[in-house]
């Protein structure tokens, strides 16, 4: 191929002219590097969050039924997500939905409700959320007390005022003391603390962070604090993992049995399991790397401007040289190949560049959030890396043209009586 | 003797906006293969005007020019290059290397516009030979900016020699050297012409002039004189040029 000796050339070229002007050539890729290091950034840390984020979702259990109160539309989310109260479960449903021999597929089950209120020890006062609950807490959110012990059915029965704490709202409130037998005090009532749970570092399902949060028995939430009947969530955890979609029947079934309703569209409950919750945070990590994909594009653009300007520079700067090719006989189109790989050499070099430094930063990130305790892991996808090197080189090849056309329509004699 | 290069009432005109120059005003000659001609004249007589449609550099305006028999003067511009690569070979007064290129790589250059069949071991072979001719192999691996006057232009010779050019254009070739160096390249410029090579030397210098064979005085875009060289210098090393 006639041109390859000169895109080879033109390769040597401009790599020489790089090395020999750095902190120009610095300056000229810089806005690619930027763009590309962006984009690498981004796949890699949307790929860690987004594993995070599923990972602590995994963490509750993924054979877990959720069930909010209130229908919901196919147009948006469920009325009770944005803290709309709606009263329509109660706890006669949970003991319904508990019989296993009435609601196939079931395998244990929980009742909430939440508030915020005041907690008070010997030394701390705070505002903090508590969730009132049942004795099956610990089971259906596979959670691990670390001291003491969790409430039992009794003491939930009884209305008891016992109170099992969450291990950083614990270490808040009593600031490394022993925090076990002491009494705190929840919107002006005395509770005894009889365990603290062990810490779990993940805020799942639309609910508060336990390891923030006070928990007592949910008939003393009901009737002490709140002064209502209903429950703000039902989680039922179906016996195994294919058994989620039969317990989601069953479930519907049975509830619209107990609440009278002979058609879906009546429904006043709304069931999700933990795939649904996943497609929403999938959801949420996705238009928020378009966003920051975005960003790197301008970036991106920015970049191919500047290397066009270099490459509009160079060309003025080189035209003897231009005309000393044409001269021995270089002809339009070798000027415009070479100045064109010019700029794509230049554009693939500042990808490269970006790449090392987007994987730098990415893996730093990593190093930094692990120490802050999470379970983060520097993920890093090779299509990110080809689609950063195909857009360095079509930024390169794109705004290498115009620079180039130019070089090519000097005329051989002109440029060699040019000083 | 075989006819290289017949012109037949040449004409160039610039168009500057409104402004019209009248460069080449209607200039015949014939030029035989194996000549030696410098081409002379005040600045601004249109002597490099007329070396650059020699050299297929630009196109005259009016006027037939025949080159090797065959008529030149209205080709496309990839054809002008390759006539330029294969049959042309360029010497400039500032020398024109490629900076921060080896010597090497700047005598390679036309081969990299080659549109015939080569292969890198055949052009190693020119690219020596080429070097060779001037006396410069040992400073193949230098670059332009390691060597002196008298060598850039040696390296710009060899660079015009390597596809064995019938013809070499030679614009004011000793014009930034100091006598010496100046010298040696009309030496090397003789020796070629000795081997047969048809040289066209352009120069506003007598004394370099007088290195050629005829000697073709241009005047207002006109041919004021076209005489044979009488008492012909002929450069040795050591001499001073002027």
């Amino acid at each position: 191929m006639w041109f390859l000796g000169t895109a080879v050339g033109a390769v040597k070229i401009s790599l020489k002219n790089l090395i020999a002007s750095k902190v120009r050539s610095f300056l000229t890729v810089l806005g690619v590097v930027i763009g590309v290091a962006a984009v690498i950034i981004i796949f890699s840390i949307g790929l860690s969050a987004q594993e995070l984020i599923l990972d602590q979702i995994r963490n509750v259990g993924s054979n877990l039924v959720m069930i909010i109160p209130g229908g919901s539309s196919e147009d948006g989310p469920p009325a009770a997500l944005f803290g709309i109260s709606i009263t329509s479960l109660t706890y006669e449903d949970l003991e319904k939905l508990l019989k296993k021999n009435k609601v196939p597929g079931v395998e244990d089950g929980a009742g909430y409700v939440m508030g915020t209120a005041k907690i008070i020890s010997d030394t701390r006062d705070l505002s903090r959320s508590f969730t009132g609950t049942t004795a099956s807490y610990i089971d259906v959110e596979n959670a691990t007390v670390e001291e003491g012990r969790f409430f039992t059915k009794d003491e939930e029965r009884n209305i008891a005022r016992v109170v099992v704490l969450g291990s950083t709202l614990a270490t808040e409130l009593f600031e490394g003391r022993d925090a076990l037998g002491k009494v705190i005090e929840i919107k002006d009532q005395n509770f005894t603390i009889i365990g603290i749970l062990k810490e779990r570092g993940s805020a799942a399902m639309g609910m508060s962070n336990q390891d923030e949060s006070a928990i007592i028995p949910l008939k003393t939430a009901q009737k002490l604090l709140l002064g209502i009947n209903h429950l703000a969530l039902i989680r039922l955890k179906a016996t195994d993992e294919k058994s989620v979609e039969l317990l989601k029947a069953s479930a519907t079934a049975t509830l619209r049995e107990q609440h009278d309703i002979e058609n879906s569209s009546a429904d006043d409950f709304t069931i999700n399991d933990q795939a649904t919750a996943l497609e929403m945070v999938d959801n949420i990590t996705d238009v928020l790397r378009y966003f920051l994909l975005a960003i790197g594009t301008i970036s991106l653009i920015v970049g191919g401007v500047g290397i066009m300007n270099i490459m509009l520079i160079a060309v003025n700067q080189r035209i003897r040289e231009i005309g000393v090719r044409r001269a021995v006989g270089a002809k339009r189109v070798d000027i415009l190949v070479q100045f064109i790989v010019e700029s794509a050499t230049v554009a693939l070099i500042g990808g490269i560049i970006g790449i090392v430094l987007g994987i730098f930063t990415a893996l730093i990130t990593a190093i930094v959030i692990n120490a802050m305790g999470y379970n983060w892991q520097f993920l890093l996808s090779l299509n990110s890396i080809i689609v950063a090197v195909l857009i360095s080189l079509g930024i390169g090849l794109i705004f290498g043209v115009y620079p180039a056309r130019k070089a090519s329509k000097i005329s051989p004699m002109e440029a060699l009586r040019y000083d | 003797m075989s006819k290289l290069i017949q012109v037949v009432d040449l004409h160039k005109t610039y168009r500057t906006g409104e402004i019209k120059t009248l460069a080449i005003r209607g200039v015949s000659f014939e030029i035989e293969r194996g000549e030696f001609v410098a081409i002379m004249g005040p600045s601004g007589s249109g002597k490099s005007t007329l070396m650059q449609m020699l050299g297929l550099l630009d196109q005259p305006t009016s006027g037939r020019y025949l080159l090797t028999g065959r008529d030149v003067g209205k080709l496309s511009d990839d054809d002008m290059a390759n006539l330029r690569n294969v049959n042309i070979g360029f010497i400039f007064q500032s020398f024109n290397l490629l900076s921060k290129t080896t010597v090497y790589e700047n005598v390679e250059l036309p081969l990299l516009y080659d549109h015939r069949k080569k292969n890198t071991k055949e052009n190693k072979e020119k690219i020596l030979k080429a070097l060779r001719a001037v006396g410069l192999e040992h400073r193949i691996d230098y670059f332009s900016n390691q060597l002196s006057g008298g060598e850039k232009q040696r390296v710009a010779i060899a660079r015009a020699l390597v596809n064995d050019p019938d013809l070499i254009f030679a614009d004011e070739p000793t014009g930034n050297l100091d006598s010496k160096s100046g010298t040696q390249i009309m030496k090397i410029l003789q020796e070629l012409n000795n081997d047969g090579k048809t040289i066209i030397l352009v120069t506003h210098e007598t004394q370099t002039a007088n290195h050629a064979k005829r000697i073709i005085y241009v005047v207002d875009g006109k041919i004021n004189s076209d005489k044979k060289v009488v008492n012909r210098l002929v450069a040795r090393d050591g001499e001073l040029l002027k």
